[in-house]
């Protein structure tokens, strides 16, 4: 499914921009995005690297275990394949606590931790664990508390309210990730034999 | 909604402050320590690049061309056909882009809100359609391949479900409490 996306964007893109006597914007579009990809991997080794740094001192202080033991009751539902005190679920929690208090940057690093973690304890290492799904289900319908982007783009275009759709964002986002836990709860129980 | 955003301002500050201090408090080197977890930031960058540059390409590509205006303009009847204003069809670049790419879909919405004003209809369901969902498409790509996982299983259908899902209970809670 994602060969096919990747292929469609591309091969409509080039086909529309022929069409439209803008073939040379392909070229230009190409190599920027080449350009981009490198300057949003150098800007992430440097917050990945400052959030794995703290990671690393949490772990060793025995804390990310903690985490995972506080909130273990709560996310061991979700994640029935992992282990209570379990690296990942530490990670895990992480990566939703920053995105819940909309840190971007710092959901980041955790999530990819995550992964890894995830990884490790993955029989199938080129297919992805239900535990995988159950997290990236979460990660990518995870509620943020405060749009800080957006707030900031309406109050530049000088809304009246710029906080106002904060309470519409959080139910908006509780229904997609209610549906996806969900959803994701049922899959998984259907596979099972 | 103060209170939360003045946990957001403490939350790094104070992470940064107490997570060494335990740490030194329970006999862990803590630069030593820091140091060599910051070691896999650098390893981590360099092998997601290729799935950045891959996506980037392809969303890139499809948006410049013009490509996104032209899908969207098809699929605007639909929206007529499910009882909803034709209006409303503006905020479908946004909903397309959405899964895609983050600052690709923050450019749209940007737009979107200058546009038609910010606390218009289509303002305000663009504010709300940002916040609410997430790059699916880029995060899976990025996250998977991190890890060398080749085999999505169902996490991309159901990451998009969550999209759509997302999509309208926007447009749902919008009316419902604007209008």
């Amino acid at each position: 499914m994602v060969n096919l996306i990747w292929l469609l964007m591309l091969a409509i893109g080039i086909i529309v921009a022929a069409l439209t006597g803008r073939i040379e914007n392909v070229t230009v579009s190409a190599m920027k995005a080449a350009e981009l990809g490198v300057e949003v991997a150098i800007e992430l080794i440097g917050v990945m690297s400052l959030w794995l740094g703290l990671m690393r001192l949490a772990e060793d202080a025995g804390l990310v275990k903690m985490i995972a033991r506080l909130f273990g009751p709560l996310f061991g539902r979700l994640f029935p394949s992992l282990k209570p005190d379990s690296p990942a679920l530490g990670a895990i929690i992480m990566n939703v606590s920053a995105n819940i208090l909309g840190l971007g940057n710092a959901a980041t690093p955790f999530g990819l931790k995550a992964m890894e973690e995830l990884q490790k304890e993955n029989t199938t290492p080129d297919v992805a664990s239900p535990a995988m799904c159950t997290f990236l289900a979460l990660n990518t319908s995870c509620i943020t508390l405060i749009p800080a982007t957006i707030i900031g783009v309406r109050l530049k275009a000088n809304s009246a309210n710029p906080t106002e759709i904060i309470g519409t964002t959080i139910v908006a986002t509780g229904c997609a990730m209610t549906v996806a836990v969900i959803v994701d709860f049922l899959i998984r129980h259907r596979r099972r034999p | 909604m103060n209170v939360i955003a003045e946990i957001s301002r403490w939350a790094i500050p104070l992470l940064l402050l107490l997570i060494p201090v335990l740490a030194f408090l329970r006999k862990v080197p803590v630069y030593e320590s820091f140091v060599a977890g910051a070691e896999d930031g650098f390893k981590t960058g360099v092998r997601i690049l290729p799935f950045l540059i891959g996506m980037l390409l392809s969303i890139r590509v499809f948006v410049d061309s013009g490509a996104l205006e032209i899908v969207s303009h098809w699929l605007q009847p639909l929206f007529g056909r499910l009882g909803l204003d034709p209006n409303f069809a503006a905020i479908i670049p946004l909903a397309i882009m959405r899964p895609l790419s983050g600052s690709g879909a923050l450019g749209v919405a940007t737009q979107l809100i200058n546009q038609y004003g910010p606390d218009s209809y289509i303002g305000r369901l663009a504010s709300t359609l940002q916040g609410s969902t997430d790059t699916t498409f880029f995060v899976l790509t990025v996250y998977f391949g991190s890890v060398g996982i080749k085999k999505y299983r169902y996490a991309l259908k159901l990451g998009l479900l969550a999209d759509l899902i997302g999509l309208i209970a926007s447009v749902w809670i919008v009316t419902k409490t604007f209008y």
